[in-house]
C-alpha cells in the first residue's frame, strides 16, 4: 500500500480565510441594516454596485494573468474591501463614481500589488481618497438621516439619482442632504459658536447626530462578536479607541465650551467603522502585538490631529493610509522576545557594565 | 532555586507558556487495551542510524549468529550509540533499507533474519546496589545498553549525562508530559510499569548526584498521574514530585515542559543542563531501570498504533526492527479508512510512503489516518498577516516573517528572525488561514542555510587548499630567487674585491669590465656553437 507523503504537521487546518472574511462580512449585517435604516436605500445600492464591480475586476485581472479565478474570488476579500467602500461613500453618489473607486481600489492597490496579503495599502481606504481627491464636493455630499427629512426617496427615486444622477419629481438635493454633525461641529466652531449653541439645532442625539450614532453602535456590536469569534484581537480597536477618548477628554476637560464631548469623536464619522473594520484590515496593518497598539493608537491621534486641524472634516482613511506605509517599520522595531533570549541579553548587559 | 521549600510553591504555582494549542485529544482510542506484545516477525531491520550523532558501526557481519542482546553495532564517538540484537537469529545482510527518514531516504540496517528459540546471550550483571555504585558504572552501563531518549528525539542519554555532570545541576525534569494527539505510550507505561520508572529515577538521581526531581504529566491523564505519586511514596525520594501540568500543546517540548513547570528559559542557543536542568523521557527512565537492574540492553519499546484507519487501535510492546507491517497487523489491520501513515505524532510525525520501515528506538507512534482526521492538505494561499501564527508559537516567533523572508530566501533576514529558534512544532501551520504548510517552509530554510554553511566551509576549505598551494609555491619560487640573488651577490662581492685594488681609476676599471663583457659574450657564443 502506497501513502502520499505531507510535512507535518498531519491535522486538520482549524481556519481558513474564506471563513475569517464571511465572518467579517457577518459582523458588518448589524451596521448595514442600521445605515439603511437611517440612510434609505443608497446604502444597499452602493453596496450592490460596488461589491459587483470588485469581484468582476478581480476575475477579469486573474483572467488576464491566466490564472484561476474561483479560488481567488472565493476567499472574499474583494467583497469585504466593495462593502467597507461602499459603506464609507455617501449613499447617494453616482454609480460611475463607485465603480472608478473600486477599480483603483481593486485593480491598482490590490492586483497590482500581487493581490490579498501583498498589498501594502488598505484598498477600500485608498479608493475613497482616490475619489474624495478627485470629486469632492459629491464625496462629501450626505444625505441627512431619514428621521429628519421629509422627502424620503424610496428604492426607486434612489435608483433614479445614483444611476442618472437625475433628481425626481419633487425632490432636490437640498431637500434631502444635510452636513454630517463632523462637519457642522467644524464649520460652526470656526464660526465661533459654543458647543451648547452648536447642540440646539435640530438633529442631534445624544452624543453625535442622530442615526450616526446608532450606526456606530452596531458597528461597535459587529466588533464585539468578531472579538469574540477571534476573528480580530482587540490590540488595534481598544489602542484606537483609547488614544481618541484620552486626547479628546484632554482637551474637552481643558476647554468644554469649543471641545465636543469625547464621545462625539469616537462614534462620529467612520471611527466606528475604521477601528473594528478597516484598521484591522491584517494585510496592511502592522502584526506583532505591541506593533498593533502602537499601530491603533498613532491612527486614533493621526484622526484627532485631520479633524481639528486637517484640510478634511474626517480623517480615517488619511490616518489608515498613513499608518500603512509605517507598518513595517513598527513592526520591524517590535519584535517579541523570542523565548530563551532573555537571559542573554541581560547577560550580555552584565557583561557590558561589568566592563564599565 | 536551592532553597529547601521551593518544591511544594513550584506545586501550587504553575507558570506559561506563550501560545500553544487545544487540540482533539484523540487518547481514549489506543488505551482500551492493555499492552500487548507484537511478536516476532519474520525480519527485523535494525537502522545503524537510530539517534541523533554518529551511525553505529556494525561489529558483526552477513551469515554471523547472533544471540538477543548481544552487541551487534558500536557506537561511534562521542554522541552515538550502540545497537543490539533484539532476538537470537541469523545475521541474512548489512544493506540499505527504507527507514523513517523525513525526505524518505534509505539508511543502512542490519538485517536479522529471527531463528525462533528467542535466546539471550549472557547478559552483564545487575546492579543491584544502583545507589552505592560509582556514577561512572552506571554511565558505563547505560551507554552500553545503547539507551537514547524515547520521546521521539533519541538523543544518546549518556552523552545527555556526561554533558550534565559536568554543569552545575539542581534538577532532574522527567518528561511525562505526552502532549501529542493521539499518542498514549508514555501514559500506559506509566499506568502499568510506575514503579519501574521511579527506580530509573532513583538511579540517574543519584548518577547526577541530585536531590529534586519534577515529573511533568498533563492532567489529561489522571491514572498515570495516580500511579506515578503513588510510586513515589514507597520510595525514599523526598525532593521527587509529580506536577500536573495544563493540557496544552507543546508542553511536552523540552524547553516547554521546563517554562511550564519552573518559569525558567533555556537559552536560546543552549540546553537545559545551562540552566541546571537535565531533561529525561519517562520511557528512557523504564530503559534504564532495565540496563541496570535486569542487564537488558534497549532492544524493545511500547509504540501506540491508532488512528481511524487501523482495526484495533492499541499500545504494542514490540521488537526495535519491526517492520510497520508487522506492528499494524498486530493492531488489527488497516480499516478501509486509511489514508495517511504517519510516524509519531500528528504534529511533529514524519509522513511514510508505505509500510515497510521498521521501528527504531525513537519511534513512539505509528498511525494511519483517514481523509477524515488528516484531509490533503489545501492549496496554500497569501499570507494575509492576520498574525495567528505568532499567536500560537510557543517560542514567540513570527512565523509570518519567517514565512516572507524563506520564501523570499533571504537567508540573512530568516535568521535575524531566529529560524534556528523553531522547535518545528506545527502550532502555525495549524492555524493558519491561508493553509500555508509554514513549518515546511522553515525547515527548507533550515536546511538550505547548512548546505550553504556546508558549501562555504568546502569552499573555505578549497580555498584554503589553493592559498597554501599558491603561497607554497611562491614560497619554493621566491627560496629560488633568494639563492640566485645570494649566487649574484656572492660572485659580486668577490668582483668589488678585485675592483678595489684599482679604485684609484675607474675609467679603467670601466673599460677592463666592458672587456670583458665582450669576451664573456664571445665566448658564450662559441660555447652556443658547439
Ligand atoms: S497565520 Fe498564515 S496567513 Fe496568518 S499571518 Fe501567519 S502565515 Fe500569514
Ligand atoms: S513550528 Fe516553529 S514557528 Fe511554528 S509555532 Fe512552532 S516554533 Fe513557532
Amino acid at each position: 500500500m502506497r501513502f502520499p507523503l505531507y510535512s507535518s504537521p498531519h491535522g486538520i487546518q482549524e481556519n481558513h480565510v474564506t471563513r475569517l472574511m464571511a465572518q467579517v462580512l457577518l459582523a458588518l449585517v448589524p451596521g448595514i441594516i442600521a445605515s439603511w435604516w437611517f440612510f434609505g436605500w443608497g446604502v444597499l445600492i452602493q453596496i450592490a454596485i460596488a461589491t459587483l464591480t470588485a469581484v468582476g475586476a478581480e476575475i477579469a485581472i486573474i483572467r488576464m494573468r491566466k490564472r484561476d479565478a474561483l479560488p481567488v474570488i472565493k476567499d472574499l476579500s474583494a467583497v469585504v474591501t466593495a462593502v467597507l467602500f461602499a459603506l464609507a461613500i455617501p449613499p447617494f453618489l453616482p454609480w460611475w463614481m463607485t465603480v472608478a473607486g473600486v477599480l483603483f481600489g481593486i485593480i491598482i492597490v490590490k492586483q497590482l500589488y500581487g493581490g490579498l496579503g501583498y498589498n501594502p495599502f488598505n484598498p477600500a481606504m485608498a479608493a475613497y481618497v482616490f475619489l474624495l481627491i478627485s470629486f469632492p464636493v459629491e464625496m462629501t455630499r450626505w444625505n441627512a438621516p431619514l428621521e429628519l427629512v421629509t422627502a424620503d426617496p424610496g428604492l426607486l427615486a434612489s435608483l433614479s439619482i445614483i444611476f442618472t444622477s437625475v433628481m425626481p419629481e419633487g425632490l432636490s438635493w437640498d431637500a434631502i442632504t444635510m452636513a454630517t454633525p463632523l462637519d457642522e461641529m467644524r464649520t460652526r466652531l470656526e464660526m465661533g459658536e459654543m458647543i451648547y449653541e452648536i447642540r440646539e439645532i435640530p438633529g442631534w442625539g445624544d452624543f453625535g447626530g442622530i442615526g450616526r450614532e446608532q450606526v456606530a453602535f452596531w458597528f461597535m456590536v459587529g466588533g464585539i462578536f468578531m472579538l469574540w469569534r477571534k476573528v480580530i484581537s482587540w490590540h488595534i480597536p481598544l489602542s484606537m479607541i483609547a488614544a481618541m477618548f484620552i486626547l479628546s477628554s484632554a482637551t474637552w476637560l481643558a476647554e468644554p465650551d469649543v471641545n465636543p464631548v469625547p464621545v462625539f469623536h469616537i462614534i462620529g464619522g467612520g471611527f466606528m467603522l475604521g477601528a473594528f473594520f478597516i484598521a484591522t484590515d491584517p494585510v496592511s496593518a502592522a502584526t506583532t502585538k505591541k506593533g498593533q497598539i502602537i499601530y491603533g493608537a498613532l491612527i486614533g491621534i493621526l484622526i484627532y490631529i485631520i479633524r481639528n486641524w486637517g484640510g478634511y472634516p474626517d480623517a480615517v482613511a488619511f490616518a489608515v493610509l498613513l499608518m500603512n506605509m509605517a507598518a513595517p517599520t513598527i513592526d520591524y522595531y517590535t519584535q517579541p522576545k523570542v523565548y530563551g533570549q532573555a537571559e542573554e541579553e541581560d547577560e550580555q548587559k552584565k557583561v557590558t557594565s561589568d566592563e564599565n | 532555586m536551592s532553597s529547601q521549600d521551593d518544591l511544594d510553591k513550584l506545586l501550587t504555582k504553575l507558570h506559561n507558556f506563550h501560545g500553544g494549542l487545544h487540540l482533539p485529544e484523540h487518547k481514549q482510542e489506543s488505551l482500551q487495551h492493555p499492552i500487548a506484545d507484537a511478536g516476532l516477525p519474520q525480519q527485523l531491520v535494525i537502522p545503524l542510524r537510530q539517534h541523533i550523532g554518529r551511525a553505529a558501526k556494525a561489529t558483526v557481519k552477513a551469515g554471523d549468529k547472533v544471540l538477543k542482546g548481544e552487541r551487534i553495532a558500536e557506537a561511534e564517538g562521542a554522541i552515538s550509540a550502540p545497537v543490539h540484537a533484539p532476538t537470537s537469529g541469523t545475521v541474512k545482510a548489512i544493506e540499505v533499507h527504507a527507514i523513517p527518514h523525513p525526505a524518505a531516504l534509505p539508511d543502512t540496517c542490519i538485517v536479522i533474519e529471527p531463528d525462533g528459540n528467542d535466546q539471550w546471550t549472557e547478559k552483564p550483571a545487575a546492579i543491584l546496589d544502583y545507589l552505592s555504585a560509582s556514577p561512572d558504572i552506571l554511565l558505563q552501563r547505560i551507554h552500553n545498553s545503547g539507551i537514547v531518549g524515547m520521546g521521539g528525539a533519541a538523543f544518546p542519554s549518556h552523552a545527555k549525562l556526561l554533558y550534565g555532570l559536568k554543569r552545575n545541576l539542581h534538577t532532574l525534569i522527567i518528561n511525562g508530559a505526552e502532549c501529542e494527539p493521539y499518542i498514549t505510550c508514555d501514559d500506559i507505561l506509566m499506568q502499568e510499569r510506575a514503579d519501574d520508572i521511579v527506580t530509573g529515577i532513583e538511579i540517574i538521581l543519584h548518577l547526577l548526584g541530585l536531590e529534586r526531581c519534577l515529573i511533568g504529566i498533563e492532567d489529561n491523564k489522571p491514572d498515570a498521574i495516580a500511579a506515578m505519586q503513588q510510586a513515589i511514596k514507597v520510595t525514599s525520594l523526598k525532593r521527587t514530585r509529580v506536577i500536573e501540568i495544563p493540557t496544552i500543546y507543546p508542553s511536552g517540548g523540552e524547553k516547554q515542559l521546563i517554562q511550564l513547570m519552573t518559569g525558567e528559559e533555556v537559552p536560546s542557543d543552549g540546553l537545559p543542563a545551562d540552566i541546571g536542568m537535565v531533561c529525561h523521557n519517562v520511557g528512557t527512565m523504564a530503559a534504564v531501570r532495565d540496563a541496570v537492574l535486569d542487564g537488558r540492553p534497549l532492544i524493545s519499546r511500547i509504540v501506540t498504533i491508532s488512528g481511524e484507519g487501523i482495526s484495533e487501535p492499541r499500545n504494542l510492546h514490540a521488537l526495535i526492527g519491526t517492520p510497520i507491517s508487522h506492528l499494524i497487523q498486530a493492531a488489527g489491520g488497516y480499516t478501509d479508512k486509511a489514508r495517511q501513515l504517519v510516524y509519531g505524532g500528528p504534529m511533529m510525525g514524519i509522513s511514510l510512503p508505505d509500510d515497510q520501515v521498521p521501528l527504531t528506538k525513537g519511534g513512539n507512534c505509528v498511525l494511519a489516518l483517514s481523509e477524515n482526521e488528516a484531509p490533503d492538505p489545501e492549496k496554500a494561499r497569501a499570507c494575509i498577516r492576520c498574525g495567528k501564527c505568532a499567536d500560537v508559537c510557543p517560542v514567540k516567533l513570527l512565523p509570518q516573517q519567517l514565512y516572507w523572508y524563506s520564501h523570499a530566501k533571504d537567508f540573512d533576514k530568516v535568521q535575524d528572525y531566529n529560524l534556528f529558534d523553531c522547535i518545528e512544532c506545527g502550532c502555525c501551520t495549524h492555524v493558519c488561514p491561508s493553509n500555508i504548510q509554514l513549518v515546511h517552509y522553515f525547515r527548507f530554510a533550515k536546511t538550505e542555510i547548512w548546505k550553504q554553511e556546508e558549501e562555504k566551509r568546502k569552499a573555505d576549505h578549497a580555498r584554503r587548499r589553493h592559498e597554501a598551494r599558491t603561497a607554497r609555491l611562491e614560497r619554493i619560487a621566491a627560496e629560488r630567487k633568494s639563492r640566485l640573488r645570494k649566487k649574484k651577490e656572492d660572485l659580486e662581492q668577490k668582483k668589488p674585491a678585485a675592483g678595489k685594488a684599482d679604485a684609484g681609476d675607474p675609467k679603467k676599471a670601466a673599460i677592463e669590465a666592458a672587456m670583458k663583457r665582450v669576451a664573456d659574450k664571445k665566448k658564450a657564443a662559441q660555447e652556443k656553437q658547439q
